[in-house]
């Protein structure tokens, strides 16, 4: 039944992984800005969450909205003050700029909460079916990082603010002339990012001890779901997170565990250079 | 290739400062001596990526894979009990052909993805390096053999090697930025189909630059690794790094001759000033510098018209009296 349980685990990794990366693929497909900063906004997520419950002794469900929207807030400031005045210049001057924020953000993370890992004990039990063990806990996390994402699909496709910010992605010319401010929803749509973020930030906390110096590791992984589920589509980034999910637990079981890592930024070379648009993605999105 | 007045003229304050810089060595300490072999080292780094990324406007994020695979080429060439020098070579061999290789899969890329290709082209090499133990130590690490000879001799012959390569990179760069492969680098920046259209042959000048770039970069590496005589995979492929280099070559001015030295210089100076006062907050530091060259000085300082920036300033003074 080892099979079973590596599916079983790479699916609810998956579900996190899309999380994860949803927040990153908007923001490069609608901003046209490779986000440095996204993995410490994930760390950052996962430590205000620990800090809510351990230190003010908060319960969950108030912890996560409020951590989600304060990151929100952040990321929504960073836009409007930073990013805003540099989104013309070149590909290399807004990622090295985001490189410079995530050194910032990174440096503060690890001054103010220690590099010491800190987990959350949650213990809420395990459900064992046909031999297969799930920790309550992760189906939880994958539960509220999925329906988190399904969210945001929703919003996309049926809020105004959505089709506004579909709107910029497909033509921002022709979407300014339609009378959308350009400016806010790019503020929003790094707001959301920055919220999704912390969502998978929630999620992490609760499942792995938490240090400073996983923000890379997500990067990573974001880099790599999107890349395979094509920019700034949602249906994508679900995709491209199972299919990571899946293809981390297949190889941890046929290679071993240290060749995970590099599994994913295999399959991510192969499919930049076959399919520049993504496994899911359509033309006119690259 | 035009060999004018403004060639000459570079060439000389060039191999002025170069002839000052060996000079200077029988007057450095160890200490100063291992800050200038870095500084040259940088140089480096900056004078190839200034080819791919300043020339040729792609936004490489490889230069430390080439620097890693050099180092390690270096590395295992010793260990196999190659001189020093022809390690070297290796280094540079192994450098320009990972080049080729790479070339070829991604500078059909363009813009984000050619830069996250080759952000993962970093982190596979990391994988790689750490998982093949057998080849090259895994996450312990591979010694190389010590140069013989007492510390002031090796700390001289590392820094003049250093320098040497350093003046490769720089004739190099003069020779790229006067010759007909230059012109049709900064064809393919400022627009690549129309470049092909007049004739340039696209593919083989972005592969060539690139092999240039890769080459110098892993010779860095392998005189690198020959000098610490200690290499580690999270040393090799440092992230960090290979985001600092386009941001030296900012700060000095993208697709100049001088550009990189000045940038580098800078940088590595004041980044040796923060590792030595403020060692807890030397990332964020970092990041306030990057942050602060993208806002004040994107051109940077050769590409900056100063004397225009100059007469703003002034005719602003007498508009308030």
């Amino acid at each position: 039944m080892a099979l079973g349980q590596y599916l079983v685990n790479g699916l609810l990794q998956g579900g996190l992984y899309a999380c994860l990366a949803v927040g990153f693929s908007l923001v490069w497909g609608v901003l046209n800005v490779v986000n440095m900063l996204h993995g410490s906004l994930v760390v950052l997520g996962a430590y205000f969450t620990l800090y809510g419950v351990q230190q003010m002794g908060l319960p969950l469900y108030l912890v996560v909205p409020a951590v989600c929207v304060a990151l929100f807030l952040f990321g929504y400031a960073i836009q409007r003050s930073l990013l805003n005045r540099v989104m013309a210049q070149p590909i290399l001057i807004t990622l090295t700029l985001t490189f410079g924020l995530d050194l910032i953000v990174n440096n503060l993370i690890l001054h103010v909460f220690s590099a010491t890992p800190r987990s959350l004990v949650t213990d809420f039990g395990a459900l064992e079916f046909l031999g297969i063990r799930i920790p309550v806990v992760r189906i939880g996390g994958m539960l509220v990082a999925g329906l988190l994402t399904l969210l945001l699909y929703w919003l996309l496709r049926h809020s105004r603010i959505g089709r506004a910010i579909i709107a910029v992605r497909m033509d921002r010319h022709a979407a300014a002339l339609m009378g959308i401010r350009i400016p806010q929803i790019y503020a929003l749509t790094f707001g959301i990012g920055a919220f999704m973020a912390a969502a998978a930030g929630c999620a992490v906390a609760l499942i792995y001890p938490v240090t400073p110096m996983m923000s890379g590791v997500f990067l990573g992984k974001a880099f790599v779901i999107c890349v395979l589920g094509g920019l700034g589509s949602v249906p994508g980034a679900i995709v491209g997170g199972v299919v990571l999910g899946l293809v981390e637990g297949i190889g941890t079981l046929v290679l071993g565990p240290q060749w995970a890592t590099s599994m994913g930024f295999l399959l991510m070379m192969g499919v930049i250079v076959l399919f520049p648009a993504g496994l899911a993605g359509r033309k006119g999105y690259e | 290739m035009t060999f004018d007045r403004l060639v000459f003229l570079r060439l000389l304050v060039g191999l002025a400062l170069f002839a000052a810089a060996a000079l200077s060595c029988a007057y450095l300490d160890n200490y100063q001596l291992q800050v200038f072999t870095t500084l040259a080292m940088f140089c480096v780094l900056c004078w190839g990526w200034n080819i791919v990324g300043g020339y040729m406007g792609y936004p490489s994020l490889a230069t430390i894979a080439f620097f890693g695979v050099g180092a390690y080429a270096d590395g295992i060439a010793q260990v196999q009990g190659l001189p020093i020098g022809a390690a070297w070579l290796c280094a540079a061999a192994a450098g320009a052909i990972l080049a080729v290789l790479l070339g070829t899969a991604l500078l059909r890329l363009k813009g984000h993805y050619f830069a996250i290709g080759t952000i993962a082209t970093v982190e596979v090499c990391r994988e790689i390096s750490n998982n093949w133990s057998e080849l090259t130590g895994g996450a312990i690490g591979l010694n190389i053999p010590i140069q013989a000879g007492d510390p002031d001799f090796v700390g001289r012959f590392f820094f003049l090697a250093m320098l040497g390569l350093a003046l490769i990179a720089f004739l190099a760069t003069v020779l790229v930025d006067c010759s007909r492969f230059g012109f049709g680098l900064r064809c393919i920046r400022e627009n690549e189909r129309a470049a092909s259209m007049v004739g340039v042959d696209v593919f083989k000048y972005k592969v060539g630059a690139f092999v240039l770039s890769g080459a110098l970069s892993a010779a860095a590496g392998g005189i690198y690794a020959s000098m610490v005589a200690f290499i580690e995979p999270k040393d090799a492929f440092n992230l960090i790094m290979t985001i600092e280099i386009p941001v030296m070559v900012m700060l000095g001015g993208m697709g100049t001759v001088f550009g990189p030295l000045v940038g580098g210089v800078f940088y590595v100076v004041l980044k040796e000033f923060v590792w030595a006062y403020f060692i807890n907050w030397h990332s964020g530091i970092l990041g306030v510098i990057i942050v602060a060259v993208i806002y004040f000085l994107p051109q940077g300082a050769f590409g900056t018209s100063w004397s225009a920036l100059f007469a703003k300033a002034r005719s602003r003074a007498r508009a308030t009296p």
